[in-house]
C-alpha cells in the first residue's frame, strides 16, 4: 500500500471545535484524508462522530479550528458552498427525499449542474442498476439497503473530490452491510477519497486505509487501518473483544 | 440589580408615569377623578392578569398551545352571569339560568356573595370541564395543529352562543349581572372595593401557582418542558401532566370570566372577540416573560397601560387623521410590539431564572448523559 | 423471542401500519368522494355555490400549503394577507384611500385608462381589474418576501419553534388588519357598485359569470402550481426542502433562493385569491381572518404541500359549509351561523384521523 503521506492531502481538519448551544461535543479533532484514500473515524457513541461530520460540511458551525480543502480553508462555510467546492456528505438517518422519486432525488443531487444532469444520471444508474429499475419509484418506499443506496448516488451526482459518510451500515442487515461497504470501495477505487464514520468498527478498518479513533470528542489513536485492526487495546476497547 | 433588568425597570416605571400624569393632567390635576379612573385600570390589570396566569400555567409550565383562551373567557363570563342573574323575565329575553335568587341562603347577607361564589365556582368547573374533555383529542396534536385547532374550539364556541336562541340570549347578551356586596356600598365607593376583591382574587391564583410551580408536581411539570423525553422515560405519564394543567389553566381563566362579568355587568358575543379575548393575552404573556408567573402579571400591566396611554393621548391636540384611526394605530402597535419583542428579547421583559438542568437533575437524580448529535434546547418558551 | 421471531413481529408490524394507514386513505377518499356525488345530485343549486366558494378557498390554500408545506409553519397572517391582495388591487384600480369624510383618490388610477371599466363580456369587471390584480400579486409578492426577511428569517435563523412563528404571524396579522383598517375603513367596499344578473344553469343552478371565471381561474393557478411543483427544477427543490431542509442544503440546494421564490408565489397566490374573494363577497378588513380556519382546514385535508390537495380540499370544505344548510342535526335544520363550525369539524376530524390528508406525504 502506497505511503499516504506521498499523496496530495484532500481534506484537513485541525483542532476542531463544535457542539450544540452550550453543549460542547468536539474538544480539538484533527485528521487528513488524501487524494483517493479511504480513511475510517471509529470510536464509541456519543465521541463526536457524527458532529465531525456535520461540522466539516457546515451544517454545525465550528467554534474554533480550521477545515481545508486542497488547501483551501472552507471553515464555517455553509453547506451549500462547501458542496459547491466539491465535498459531498451522506447523512446517518434521513437521508433521502421520500416524498421524490428516485430520479427525482438524484436530480436534486445534481442541483449545482443542471446542464450535465442527464449525462450524470445515466451514469448513476449504471453505478448502482438496482436503482435504474426504480427510476420512478417514490424514495420513501424503497427498503433500507435501496435508499443507502440512493443516498450514496445521490451524492455522487457531483463528482465529489471527497465523499463523507456518516454510518452507512446503520440499520442495515447483514447482507446488505456487505453490499454497501462493496459498492464503497467500488466509489473508492474509482478515485474518490472517502472519509466514512462508523460504528461497525471492524468492518470499516477492513474497508478503509487508514483510521482514526475518536473518543469524548478527542482523537485518541489513529494509524493504518491493518495495525488498528490487529491492535490489542482496540481490539479490548472498540471491537468489543 | 441584573443588567438585563434595566429595561423591564424602565418600562415599568414609564407605564406608571405615564398612566397617572397624562389624566391627571388631562383633568386639571383633579386627584379624585384621577383615582377612581386608575382603580378602573387596576380593576382590569387584575382581571386580566388572571387570564395570563391561566395561560402560563397551561403554555409556560405545561406547554400546551391554547389559541383559544377566548372560548375559556367566554364560557366563564357566561356561566358566571347565568348563576346569577335573575330568570328571565319574559319578553325577548331568552336564557337559561338564573339560579341566583334560589341560592342564597337568608343568613349571613346570603344573596350579597353566595350566589356569587356558586356563579365563579360554576364558571371554574364548566372551564375545567371543556379543557378535561377537549384534552383528550388536543393533547394528541403538534403543537401548530394544537394552534389552529383551538382557534376552531373558540369560533364554534362563539357559533353556538350565537345561534342557540335560549341558551344565552343570542346576539343580544346578557345585561344587568349583579355584583357581589353591591348593597354594602355607595355606588361611588364600590370600585374601591372591588379593586380589594379583584386583587384579593388575583395574589390567592398568584400564590396558589407559585405553590404549585415548586411542589413536587411542579418540579415534574418543568422538567418535561426542558426534556420530554427523559422525563418520560423515567416512568411520568406526560400526557397525564399536561392534561391536569390544561385543566387547571382553563379553571383560572373561567375564574378570570367570573370576576369580569360581575365588574362589567354585561356580556355578550361581540366583546368576545378573538383578538380582545385571545391574542392580547398572549401579546401581554410574550411581552412581560413567557413562561413565568411574576411576567404574567406585569406583562397584563404593562400592555393594558399602554393601551389606556394611547386612548389619552385622544385628549390632546392630534391631527384629525390621525385621531380618527388612534383605534387602529392602537392594535397596530400592538401587533408590532409583539413581532418585535419576539425578535429583540423573546424572554419578556421579566426573563424566567434559568434553573433549567436543576429541575431535570432533581427529577432524575443524575446528571444527563452528553448526547451525540444532542439537539439544541428548542425550548417552548423562546429562550435567547 | 428469538432474533428472527423479533424481525417476523416488527415487519408484520410496519406492514400493518402500512395497511392502516392504507385503510383510513382509501376510506377517506371513498368519503369525500360520495360526499361530493351526494351533494351535487342531492342539492345542485348549493352545490355549485360551493364550487365557486371552494376556487377561493383553493386559490388561498394554494399559497398556504406551499408555505406551510416548503417553510414548515402555519402562517396565521394568510388570510389577511389575502384580504390586503385585495385592497392593493382596489387601490391600483381606483387609487382610493378612506378620507376623514369621504375617500381620497389618486389623479391617476387605472379605472382612468380607456375601456378599463369596460365589461369584458358578461363579467362584471373589465380588463383594469386583471392588470390591478396582477400588480397586486407582484407588490404582495415583494411583502412577503420583505416579512420573511424582517420577522420569519431571524426567528428561524434562532431556531424558534413552529410556536413562536406561529404567534409572530399573528401579530403580523393584527398589523396587517389595523393598516387595511387605517387605509381604507372598516366598511366594506366593492370593485364594482351594481346588481348583475345570475344565468341559469340546468337542475336549478344559478351562477353569475364572475363565478364561472374565478372557478376556471382557480383550476387553471391549481394545475401551473402542479406543473411548477413536478415538472421544474425550482419546484422539485421547493418540493425537496419540505422533506428535508438539511438534505437540501448537503445536496447544493440554496436554500434561502428557493424559500425567497416560494414566497413571492405564495404572495402572488394569495393577491389573485384575495381579489376574487372580494367578487365573490367584498373587501372587508376582518373578512380575511373568517376564511383563516376553512382555508386551513382545506389544505390539511388536501394534504399539506399538495396543490391538487389544496384543491380538493377546498371544494369539499366549501361545499360541505355550503350544502349544511340544507342538512339535520338532532331533528333540526342546521342554522347558517354554523357554517365555519362545519369547516372546523372537518379540520378536526383530519387532524385526529388522519393528519396527511387525501395527498399529504406520510410523516
Amino acid at each position: 500500500m502506497a505511503d499516504s503521506t506521498s499523496k496530495a492531502t484532500v481534506l484537513e481538519v485541525s483542532g476542531l471545535v463544535a457542539g450544540y448551544g452550550e453543549v460542547q461535543i468536539l474538544h480539538g479533532v484533527s485528521l487528513r484524508v488524501a487524494e483517493g484514500e479511504m480513511v475510517a473515524v471509529i470510536g464509541p457513541n456519543g465521541a463526536g462522530k457524527s458532529t465531525l461530520m456535520k461540522a466539516i460540511v457546515g451544517l454545525v458551525r465550528p467554534q474554533a479550528g480550521r477545515v481545508l480543502l486542497r488547501g483551501q480553508d472552507i471553515t464555517g462555510l455553509p453547506p451549500e458552498q462547501v458542496v459547491a467546492r466539491g465535498i459531498c456528505y451522506v447523512p446517518q438517518a434521513d437521508n433521502v427525499f421520500p416524498s421524490l422519486t428516485v430520479q427525482e432525488n438524484l436530480e436534486m443531487g445534481a442541483y449545482l449542474v443542471p446542464k450535465q444532469v442527464k449525462e450524470r444520471l445515466e451514469r448513476a444508474f449504471a453505478l448502482f442498476p438496482e436503482l435504474d429499475q426504480r427510476r420512478h419509484e417514490r424514495a420513501g418506499r424503497l427498503s433500507g439497503g435501496q435508499r443507502q443506496m440512493l443516498a450514496l448516488a445521490r451524492a455522487l451526482m457531483l463528482d465529489p473530490q471527497v465523499l463523507l459518510l456518516d454510518e452507512p451500515s446503520a440499520g442495515l442487515a447483514p447482507r446488505m452491510v456487505e453490499v454497501v461497504f462493496a459498492k464503497v470501495r467500488e466509489i473508492n477505487a474509482a478515485g474518490t477519497a472517502v472519509l466514512m464514520v462508523e460504528q461497525n468498527a471492524r468492518e470499516a478498518l477492513k474497508l478503509a486505509h487508514r483510521a482514526y479513533v475518536l473518543a469524548m470528542g478527542q482523537n485518541r489513536l489513529e494509524g493504518p487501518a491493518q495495525e488498528l485492526l490487529g491492535s490489542p487495546e482496540v481490539a479490548r476497547s472498540y471491537l468489543g473483544e | 440589580m441584573r443588567r438585563d433588568l434595566w429595561p423591564t425597570l424602565l418600562a415599568f416605571l414609564a407605564v406608571t408615569a405615564a398612566v397617572i400624569i397624562m389624566p391627571a393632567e388631562r383633568s386639571g390635576w383633579d386627584w379624585g377623578g384621577v383615582l377612581s379612573f386608575l382603580t378602573a385600570f387596576a380593576v382590569t390589570v387584575a382581571i386580566y392578569s388572571l387570564f395570563t396566569l391561566g395561560l402560563n400555567v397551561q403554555w409556560g409550565y405545561a406547554g400546551v398551545f391554547n389559541f383559544g383562551v377566548v372560548a375559556f373567557f367566554m364560557l366563564g363570563a357566561y356561566a358566571a352571569a347565568a348563576f346569577t342573574k335573575e330568570p328571565a323575565a319574559g319578553g325577548f329575553d331568552t336564557y337559561v339560568g338564573g339560579l341566583g335568587p334560589k341560592l342564597s341562603p337568608p343568613f349571613l347577607q346570603g344573596e350579597e356573595w353566595v350566589p356569587f361564589l356558586v356563579g365563579a365556582l360554576a364558571a371554574m368547573a364548566m372551564c375545567g370541564a371543556l379543557a378535561y374533555l377537549l384534552s383528550f383529542p388536543a393533547l394528541r396534536l403538534r403543537e401548530d395543529y394544537l394552534a389552529i385547532a383551538t382557534i376552531g374550539i373558540a369560533e364554534l364556541m362563539r357559533n353556538v352562543v350565537v345561534a342557540e336562541r335560549g341558551l344565552v340570549n343570542s346576539e343580544r347578551g346578557l345585561k344587568g349581572i349583579p355584583r357581589p356586596f353591591y348593597s354594602l356600598f355607595s355606588p361611588d365607593d364600590y370600585q374601591y372595593f372591588y379593586l380589594l376583591l379583584a386583587v384579593a382574587v388575583l395574589a390567592l391564583v398568584f400564590f396558589a401557582a407559585e405553590r404549585a410551580l415548586r411542589s413536587p408536581w411542579g418540579r415534574v411539570l418543568r422538567a418535561l418542558r426542558e426534556d420530554e423525553t427523559a422525563t418520560a422515560a423515567s416512568g411520568k405519564d406526560v400526557t397525564a401532566f399536561r392534561r391536569q394543567a390544561f385543566v387547571v389553566g382553563a379553571m383560572i381563566m373561567g375564574l378570570g370570566g367570573a370576576v369580569y362579568a360581575y365588574e362589567r355587568g354585561a356580556v355578550s358575543p361581540d366583546t368576545f372577540t378573538h383578538f380582545a379575548g385571545t391574542f392580547i393575552f398572549w401579546a401581554m404573556l410574550m411581552v412581560g416573560g413567557s413562561g413565568n408567573n411574576r411576567g404574567a402579571v406585569l406583562g397584563a400591566y404593562v400592555v393594558w397601560g399602554l393601551w389606556i396611554i394611547s386612548l389619552q393621548l385622544l385628549g390632546y391636540p392630534l391631527p384629525e387623521a390621525l385621531r380618527v384611526r388612534i383605534f387602529y394605530i392602537r392594535d397596530l402597535l400592538l401587533g408590532a410590539l409583539l413581532v418585535l419583542v419576539l425578535l429583540v428579547r423573546p424572554q419578556g421583559l421579566l426573563p424566567e431564572e434559568r434553573r433549567v438542568s436543576i429541575w431535570v437533575e432533581r427529577l432524575l437524580r443524575r446528571r444527563p448523559p452528553e448526547r451525540e448529535g444532542a439537539q439544541p434546547l428548542a425550548g417552548r418558551a423562546p429562550e435567547a | 423471542m428469538t432474533a428472527a421471531a423479533r424481525a417476523f413481529v416488527q415487519s408484520s408490524w410496519q406492514e400493518l401500519r402500512y395497511r392502516a394507514d392504507a385503510l383510513s386513505g382509501a376510506l377517506l377518499w371513498a368519503l369525500v368522494v360520495s360526499f361530493l356525488v351526494g351533494s351535487a345530485v342531492s342539492s345542485p343549486d348549493h352545490f355549485a355555490v360551493g364550487l365557486v366558494v371552494g376556487s377561493v378557498y383553493a386559490l388561498a390554500a394554494l399559497g398556504l400549503t406551499l408555505v406551510y408545506g416548503v417553510l414548515r409553519f402555519a402562517n396565521f397572517a394568510h388570510g389577511d394577507l389575502m384580504m390586503l391582495g385585495g385592497y392593493l388591487a382596489y387601490f391600483a384600480l381606483t387609487g382610493a384611500v378612506v378620507g376623514t369624510r369621504r375617500d381620497v383618490h389618486l389623479p391617476r388610477a387605472l379605472d382612468s385608462l380607456p375601456g378599463a371599466s369596460e365589461r369584458l363580456g358578461d363579467l362584471t369587471f373589465g380588463y383594469g381589474l386583471l392588470v390591478a390584480a396582477v400588480l397586486s400579486a407582484l407588490a404582495l409578492g415583494l411583502l412577503c418576501i420583505g416579512l420573511d426577511r424582517l420577522v420569519y428569517r431571524p426567528l428561524r435563523r434562532r431556531r424558534a419553534g413552529v410556536v413562536i412563528l406561529a404567534v409572530a404571524s399573528l401579530g403580523l396579522a393584527i398589523g396587517l388588519r389595523s393598516l387595511m383598517l387605517m387605509v381604507w375603513g372598516p366598511n366594506p367596499r366593492l370593485y364594482v357598485e351594481g346588481v348583475f344578473p345570475a344565468h341559469r344553469f340546468p337542475f336549478g343552478v344559478l351562477l353569475k359569470s364572475d363565478q364561472v371565471f374565478t372557478f376556471a381561474v382557480a383550476v387553471a393557478l391549481a394545475g401551473l402550481v402542479y406543473l411548477l411543483l413536478f415538472r421544474t427544477r425550482l419546484g422539485k427543490a421547493m418540493r425537496a426542502l419540505a422533506d428535508n431542509p438539511d438534505l437540501a442544503r448537503v445536496s447544493g440546494i440554496d436554500t434561502e433562493r428557493v424559500t425567497v421564490a416560494t414566497w413571492a408565489l405564495a404572495g402572488a397566490l394569495m393577491a389573485v385569491a384575495g381579489v376574487l374573494l372580494a367578487l365573490q363577497a367584498q373587501l372587508n378588513p376582518q373578512l380575511g381572518f373568517v376564511v383563516l380556519l376553512p382555508v386551513f382546514a382545506a389544505a390539511i385535508l388536501g394534504g399539506i404541500g399538495n396543490p391538487v390537495g389544496a384543491l380538493l380540499g377546498a371544494m369539499v370544505v366549501a361545499t360541505a359549509q355550503e350544502t349544511s344548510v340544507g342538512w339535520e342535526i338532532f331533528g333540526r335544520q342546521l342554522d347558517p351561523t354554523y357554517k365555519p363550525g362545519v369547516a372546523f369539524v372537518i379540520l378536526i376530524a383530519i387532524l385526529l384521523l388522519r393528519p396527511r390528508g387525501l395527498l399529504g406525504a406520510k410523516t
